[in-house]
């Protein structure tokens, strides 16, 4: 019995840390964002960020983008040919791509590659005491540190997977149409019918709340890790699984909303 | 300068600072001591404005610190500056950047006079020249130097050390100590200086603070400290492991722990 009530126990127990953390995490965030009309106006470092967390993440965006198109030209082609439509392969690859893999793959690889920089980064000025140095210096962490982040984030992912979708496409061409011969009149002309406005608001509507999400999850857990080594490891860990497996949430519940 | 009343700090059930009143006074070295656990930095970090006490009042003149609101605090802070234990620089920027990051926030000078104050600063620390090395190329003697540039930019009123000689090899650590002491003297700011270095902090001090469990258990002059009667001051400037500051750490006796007496071996259900 008392087995049974100390798991109880020990389940309310972390099920309330989770609400106190998750309402930590938001006011935080939203006092951070707050912080966006206030002078000293910070652009220069959302610029800064939006270079760090952009630029940096061009290369494994493009290389992502290229193989998902290839992969999904191979596998169209495979499946389409068994209804002998394989002139429907552009329109199948243009819509899985813009409406939910080049997001979702996208925001992936950001969590990966910038989100886990992201909280490392301010795990370390924890540890380092940088975060304290600037507060004794008069400058507001949050309006430096947090905030600029968050938006940099919410700007540069919808333009990262802009450029999945393009060169995931035009892989998708180059295999459909030069490798398994399929018509490239109706490769093209079946992704201008079929791929509508919608879709495309789907699909960048998406990529915003992608990025808006990673930017507050990696900040949050960076600003509030344990300040030791193993805490910042742990955060970097947590960021990654934290982001990834919100990013699929958030993706349902919106494809939901906006098939 | 600043005043401290019935200054309590609890973390969890352990209370790390017990109802200390501490008077630091202007353009004097105050000097917070000793050993680990005792509550000093605890103490730093909530005269600093970093950290809020559980309960008790600091007043900065005759303004409530702890209620203070943030953009007073902020405007306090540009005359205040603070040195760190592992001193803080900002690791994306060079030295000249780190020790100009406060007159670039605040101020609206000219980059040409920026220039001029920094060289000055570098130069009151030694490293006039060194303005273009990244703080991972710095020593830790060498970092903790461009911490006090960067601390003395503004020319603030009072500057803050958290353990400035820790850490660092015994020649640095006499060269940070003596700047601590010359600064001081020639800018007339009022010092904090937290530290378990005795010798150091003795040295230096207008005024000692000597921190035990939470609690002051001394306080006065230099001389005093090093005149005191009281056992366990002069336990901690003799550094002996064993005394009214006992060496073990544990509640229960040795031998009961050892017969596995009922009551004091805790066994885990």
């Amino acid at each position: 019995m008392t087995a049974v009530i100390s798991m109880f126990g020990r389940l309310g127990r972390s099920f309330l840390g989770m609400v106190s953390r998750l309402g930590d995490a938001t006011s935080l965030s939203s006092a951070s964002l707050g912080l966006l009309p206030t002078r000293p106006w910070q652009g220069r470092h959302i610029v800064i960020q939006m270079f760090n967390i952009g630029v940096g993440s061009l290369v494994i965006i493009a290389l992502t983008g290229a193989f998902t198109g290839m992969v999904l030209a191979l596998q169209g082609y495979y499946t389409l040919a068994k209804f002998g439509s394989e002139s429907m392969l552009g329109a199948g690859i243009a819509l899985a791509i813009i409406r939910e893999l080049g997001p979702v793959l996208g925001a992936m690889m950001l969590t990966a590659r910038a989100g886990s920089a992201i909280t490392a980064e301010i795990g370390i000025m924890r540890v380092t005491e940088q975060i304290d140095a600037l507060e004794m210096m008069a400058v507001n962490p949050r309006a430096r540190i947090i905030m600029p982040r968050i938006i940099a984030a919410t700007l540069v992912l919808p333009l990262l997977i802009a450029l999945f979708d393009l060169i995931g496409m035009g892989a998708g061409y180059l295999v459909g149409v030069e490798l398994l011969g399929v018509n490239p009149g109706a490769f093209i002309a079946e992704m201008q019918a079929k791929v509508t406005t919608h879709d495309i608001n789907t699909g960048w509507i998406k990529a915003v709340a992608f990025g808006f999400l990673i930017g507050v999850i990696c900040t949050y857990i960076g600003y509030r890790a344990t300040p030791t080594t193993e805490g910042v490891g742990k955060a970097t860990t947590q960021a990654v699984v934290l982001s990834s497996v919100g990013i699929l949430m958030l993706d349902y519940i919106l494809t939901s909303f906006y098939l | 300068m600043i005043r401290c009343k019935a200054l309590t700090k609890i973390f969890g059930d352990a209370a790390a600072l017990n109802s200390v009143d501490i008077h630091v006074r202007a353009h004097k070295t105050t000097v917070i001591m000793g050993g680990s656990g005792s509550g000093k930095t605890t103490l730093l970090r909530l005269i600093a404005g970093l950290d809020k006490p559980t309960s008790g009042e600091i007043y900065y003149g005759d303004e409530d610190f702890v209620h203070m609101s943030r953009r007073r605090l902020y405007e306090l802070r540009q005359s205040m500056g603070m040195v760190f234990q592992y001193s803080a620089l900002l690791n994306s920027m060079n030295v000249y950047d780190n020790v100009a990051f406060t007159l670039h926030e605040h101020s609206d000078l000219d980059e040409d006079i920026i220039h001029t104050i920094i060289t000055m600063k570098l130069e009151q620390v030694g490293l006039r020249g060194m303005e273009h090395l990244m703080p991972s190329e710095l020593s830790g003697g060498m970092a903790k130097r461009v911490a006090l540039a960067r601390a003395m930019a503004m020319d603030p009123e009072i500057i803050f050390f958290d353990e400035p000689t820790s850490g660092l090899d015994p020649i640095s650590a006499g060269v940070i100590t003596s700047l601590i002491h010359d600064l001081r003297i020639k800018s007339h700011h009022t010092s904090v200086v937290v530290t378990h270095d005795v010798d150091a902090g003795l040295r230096i001090a207008d005024h000692v603070v000597l921190l035990w469990q939470g609690k002051i258990i001394a306080e006065g002059t230099a001389d005093d400290i090093r005149h005191s009667e009281d056992a366990r001051v002069r336990q901690f400037i003799e550094g002996r492991p064993d005394g009214p500051i006992p060496f073990s750490r544990s509640s229960t006796t040795y031998v009961d722990d050892l017969l596995h007496k009922p009551g004091t071996v805790r066994i885990e259900p």
